[in-house]
């Protein structure tokens, strides 16, 4: 059983109880524990099932890498799947429930995926697309669609708040072990601006667990001494909790402050992301050990030895009673003799060095401890919990010399630097022969905006493991980020510690060397994913020879521990298969952050009603006063309709399309874009970006007018209006006035920097209302101030006057078919003229219409809009726009891309309008299908509809389209299959479907 | 994220701006013959060198297009340069 052994636990405070329940069950811990050691305290040593597999899985390690440990914390809107116990600090009535088994994690169905394990190999995945075709869609799919994801998604909103903290900084060390300590206060000394972020709730990192004495005193007294003369000095920051998440370009640095997850019940943000601008970044980020690839490595009661080791200084908890270790290196023999000097029965230690280890090993053999040399684990027995084990030969193929009853396992695979941070942005690696692990190249360190490197590491995050190296490493390393950051001044004494002697380490990638099928399809490299060394191998006779397609075959350090526990294991396992050396193997990609951080954290404070900036038209108020149904357009938000009390939304855009054609309507069209051209050449500069002749305007006439890219295809469209000699204002849709704006300056300052032209984007300095419908003119004539007459004001034109008092200009210009006129005003009388037209408009019928009912009124006269019509790969040409393209003009943009071979291709899809038979509205999107399949057996399609509506004007629903050959084949009927499973069937008739004289407008 | 010198406003995060195209290129002369090839290749192909690059970027917020001398391997900026001439 594991239990909480003695009086030890340097972290717990044994004199308060907490209480907390895992599966239902009640647990106790104290403060200081983490929800692992707490577990382990409460003999709860299984505690999740493995993905694929559904392997029992106890606690392994003590830190970030844990791969087993992950469980559903709380309930209701703050449930949260996949928190890793071994990081979880205990809170009293913290509540935990097990993941990935059913019905209970005792008894679990899905375990029966273990006993066709050998059916589901590595890539299994990808190889039931292979055959047989019907087996996916009635086996395959059903069972990896119930098995797919750890953990349940919340269904409630988050009540937590989050925030962003924005800081710069001179050095930032991330990392607060004792390297990390000694950079800071090497940095600090030159009166540099040092961060200091620590990813756990104490400093010091493992060294007090793993001993030895720094500048003459126990390690503890030191760290706390450090800390102390740090947090007296002005310019040091110092966080705990807060880990250094990402490292990129230029210095930039992300921290992952947890504020509240320990204390749930105190106020303020629950995570605070530290958005991190360093002159130079310091990665004291340690090591982690790795575990032994042998058979049952992963029954519960496996654990590694320093986490083992920590489990007992820490919390004072012991996985077992009766502990074989397992061990290549020297490192191992410290976890067998605290637990020997705890008074722990350690039955034997299995070196597998023929020559066995230096001065610890000796410590251990004077403690009385049983070592065999040469030896290793060939298999461990036991379902939920260690039984067995069987002890082999290293380097033989596991046939069992003997076995020894017991009930846990510590095994020591060496150590590897984390280098993730180091990685992020660029920095390489070099293979460390001696100790059997990557570590950064400090030769070819990330470089910044300078081109000098603005990563250094520190510590054991640099390879050297012992305590003496890494104290001076890590002073070192703080003394140059601080030169680098151009700090001046002496460097402080750097910390000194006397190393016990190691003996070299033996890299052991499989215990045995020469372990048969049987026993390598048992010895797990990634638990969580359930990859095991027989999974790597056959990845690479099936021909996966770059590492990082053989990741994704086997799904080797896809898990939420992202490859820290064991991917040197499974690259070495890879090279061996691939009989390569394993630096030419090389690594995965690390990629940040460094653990999950939360999606809250990221988003910070930008959500909800401020997720973003809402731009709004000095009418917006009244809009929403009169019941808007809103709709995003861009950052804008406009009115779809206005439905009235009791009135469904599609019946109002019904009525307010009737009542326009019938009466009179307004719309808020001031999020339109409005720009100004003006200049000399303002008139050329035109006639180059619009498809049409724009210098001939004369002034006070509009034109309507494309616009497109160099690449051809249409992106925008709008009327221009000449509104001066050297002076054009030009209207663009909603959505394309920055982006119109910005296509003008890059033309004006790129290509053509001497053309004599500004440009001004006036979209949010007028308010502009159309104000459409046969009374439209009456209306305006009730206000009084200007004449609106046919005669004086044409179809086309614009004046300047007065209406109500108000200064106005009047465009006649119309995107409806009816008689209509746009009013613009400066925007802080918008809001004035808008209800006095509402007021004097009671006479008439009037009431404002949404977007929708504009849609269906210019859809009603074949009108195409941008974004609906074009998606991007359509011409003016598709569109039968030829009308509106300039046959004089020798260039505008895109007029030489439109006469490529594609461009001009006869069978482009043409718009044309279409007519169910039976008056039905046309799904939105379909596709019109012909005769005969594809070469992918698909059905041959012949065109798809753009748009598509109910007119309340004519009755029935419309539609355009673009088909091929579609001008020419009027009165034809195509085939529409809806998903709904109906088929549509629609006639192509002209794009114009309402009054194509136009004689409504011209009046 | 890297940080540029936007010529008007001076130090600003990368996030403020936009990739514009490579320096140099010159719109074909179109009121000549221009082929499909070297429209194609105007239009389509870039250099994209691995290090030293010299690029046309603008500053999302204030509208400047600059050329820009950096270093797409090492990160290091060397130079950004305004376009701003006097046309007279």
């Amino acid at each position: 059983m594991s239990y909480r052994h003695n009086d030890s636990g340097r972290l717990i405070d044994r004199s308060q109880t907490l209480t907390f329940t895992f599966d239902g069950k009640t647990f106790t811990g104290h403060p200081g524990d983490t929800l692992a050691s707490a577990l382990l305290a409460g003999d709860r040593m299984l505690v999740g099932r493995s993905f694929k597999y559904h392997r029992p899985r106890g606690i392994v390690a003590s830190g970030v890498e844990e791969p087993n440990a992950l469980v559903n914390m709380g309930h209701g809107n703050r449930m949260e799947p996949n928190q890793r116990a071994t990081t979880t600090e205990l809170f009293d009535g913290l509540t935990a429930v097990s993941q990935n088994r059913w019905p209970t994690l005792d008894s679990d169905i899905g375990a029966m995926n273990a006993a066709i394990a050998r059916f589901l190999p590595a890539g299994f995945y990808y190889k039931t697309f292979l055959w047989p075709r019907a087996f996916w869609k009635n086996v395959y799919e059903p069972f990896i669609r119930q098995s797919a994801g750890l953990g349940r998604a919340p269904t409630e909103a988050d009540p937590d708040s989050y925030e962003h903290f924005h800081v710069h900084t001179d050095v930032l060390v991330v990392g607060g072990g004792v390297a990390g300590l000694a950079a800071a206060k090497a940095a600090a000394a030159t009166g540099l601006k040092v961060l200091v972020l620590e990813q756990t709730h104490y400093w010091g990192g493992r060294t007090p667990v793993d001993g030895g004495k720094i500048d003459g005193m126990p390690a503890q007294e030191w760290i706390d001494a450090t800390v102390a003369e740090l947090e007296a000095m002005r310019n040091v920051t110092l966080r705990t909790r807060t880990m250094g998440a990402g490292v990129y370009d230029h210095g930039y640095a992300l921290g992952y402050e947890r504020l509240t997850d320990h204390a749930p019940d105190a106020e303020g943000p629950r995570h605070r992301l530290w958005r991190i601008r360093a002159r130079q970044i310091v990665t004291a980020t340690g090591a982690i050990e790795r575990p032994l690839a042998f058979a049952g490595n992963d029954v519960p009661g496996v654990m590694l030895a320093s986490a083992m080791r920590d489990y007992l200084v820490n919390w004072g908890v012991v996985p077992g009673q009766r502990i074989v270790v397992a061990t290549n290196n020297d490192d191992g023999y410290r976890t067998a003799i605290v637990l020997k000097k705890a008074g722990l029965d350690v039955l034997r230690i299995l070196d597998a060095r023929e020559a066995g280890g230096g001065a610890l090993m000796q410590e251990a053999r004077d403690l009385g401890l049983r070592i065999d040399c040469g030896r290793g684990i060939g298999k461990v027995s036991g379902g939920k919990r260690v039984k067995k084990v069987q002890i082999c030969v290293t380097t033989g193929t596991g046939g069992a010399m003997e076995a020894l009853d017991c009930d846990a396992v510590a095994m020591a695979g060496g150590w590897s630097p984390v280098v993730h941070l180091w990685s992020h942005c660029g920095g390489k690696l070099v293979w460390d022969d001696a100790q059997a692990h990557f570590r950064p190249d400090p030769a070819k360190a990330p470089t910044g905006a300078d081109g000098l490197p603005f990563v250094t590491t520190a510590g054991s995050a640099s390879g050297p493991m012992a305590l003496g190296s890494v104290l001076q490493d890590g002073a070192a390393a703080g003394t140059r980020a601080a030169k680098a950051a151009g700090g001046k001044g002496r460097a402080p004494k750097v910390p000194v510690a006397e190393d016990v002697e190691e003996a070299a380490m033996l890299p052991v990638w499989q215990m045995p060397a020469r372990a048969e099928y049987r026993l390598k399809s048992k010895s797990w490299l990634d638990f969580q994913n359930d990859v095991k060394v027989s999974d790597v191998e056959l990845a690479a006779r099936e021909g996966f020879e770059s590492v990082e397609h053989t990741k994704r075959y086997t799904t080797l350090g896809m898990a939420t521990d992202q490859g820290k526990l064991s991917n040197i294991n499974g690259l070495a396992v890879l090279a061996g298969a691939l009989q390569k050396p394993i630096p030419q193997v090389g690594t995965t990609t690390f990629r940040p952050p460094y653990t999950p951080i939360s999606i809250g954290a990221i988003g910070g404070s930008a959500r909800g009603d401020i997720f973003q900036p809402v731009r709004m038209t000095p009418m917006h108020a009244w809009h929403d006063v009169h019941g808007a149904d809103w709709e995003p357009v861009g950052q804008w938000r406009r009115p779809y309709a206005y439905p009235q009390q009791g009135e469904k939304v599609e019946e109002a855009v019904q009525r307010e399309v009737t009542n326009t054609r019938d009466n009179v309507g307004l719309l808020d069209a001031s999020t339109l874009g409005k720009i100004l051209v003006r200049g000399p050449d303002a008139g050329r500069f035109l006639d180059m970006l619009y498809t049409n002749m724009m210098s001939t305007l004369k002034v006070g006439r509009c034109r309507y007018g494309l616009m497109c890219s160099e690449n051809g295809f249409l992106i925008d469209d709008g009327v221009v209006a000449r509104v001066g000699e050297d002076a054009w204002l030009c209207h663009t849709t909603t959505g394309g006035a920055d982006r119109i704006h910005a296509h003008m300056e890059e033309w004006l300052q790129t290509e053509w920097w001497d053309w004599k032209v500004h440009v001004a984007n006036l979209t949010e300095q007028y308010a502009q209302i159309a104000v459409v419908g046969p009374k439209a003119r009456q209306l305006l004539e009730s206000l009084g101030g200007m004449d609106l007459s046919a005669e004086t004001l044409p179809f086309m034109a614009w004046a300047d006057g007065e209406l109500g008092g108000i200064g106005v200009r009047v465009y006649r210009i119309s995107f409806s078919g009816e008689l209509s006129f746009e009013i613009a005003v400066r925007a802080g009388q918008g809001l004035a003229l808008w209800e006095k037209l509402v007021e004097a408009g009671k006479a008439f019928g009037v009431m404002p219409y949404g977007t929708e009912a504009l849609h269906i009124m210019r859809a009603e006269k074949g009108f195409i809009m941008i974004g609906d019509e074009t998606d991007g790969t359509v011409i003016p040409q598709d569109l039968g726009l030829d009308w509106a393209i300039s046959k004089k003009k020798t260039d505008y943009l895109g007029k030489r891309a439109q006469e490529r071979s594609h461009m001009t291709d006869p069978t482009r899809w043409k718009l044309v309008g279409l007519e169910t038979e039976d008056g039905s509205v046309l799904p939105d999107g379909a596709y019109a299908v012909g005769r005969g399949k594809n070469a992918n057996g698909q059905l041959v399609t012949q065109g798809r509809v753009t748009s598509s509506y109910h007119s309340p004007t004519l009755g029935r629903g419309i539609a355009m389209g673009l088909v091929l050959h579609g001008p020419d084949r009027m009165g034809e009927v195509l085939e529409f299959p809806g998903t709904d499973d109906k088929v549509y069937r629609a006639k192509i008739v002209n794009p114009v479907f309402f009054d194509p004289e136009g004689a409504k407008q011209n009046v | 994220m890297q940080r540029f010198t936007c010529p008007f406003c001076g130090l600003r995060d990368e996030r403020e701006f936009s990739f514009a195209g490579e320096s140099g290129k010159t719109r074909p002369d179109t009121a000549a013959e221009v082929s499909d090839a070297d429209w194609s290749a105007y239009l389509f192909t870039g250099t994209n060198p691995r290090g030293r690059t010299d690029e046309i970027w603008v500053h999302t917020p204030c509208q400047e297009y600059f050329r820009m001398i950096r270093d797409t391997v090492t990160m290091e900026v060397l130079e950004t340069v305004p376009l701003r001439r006097d046309p007279s």
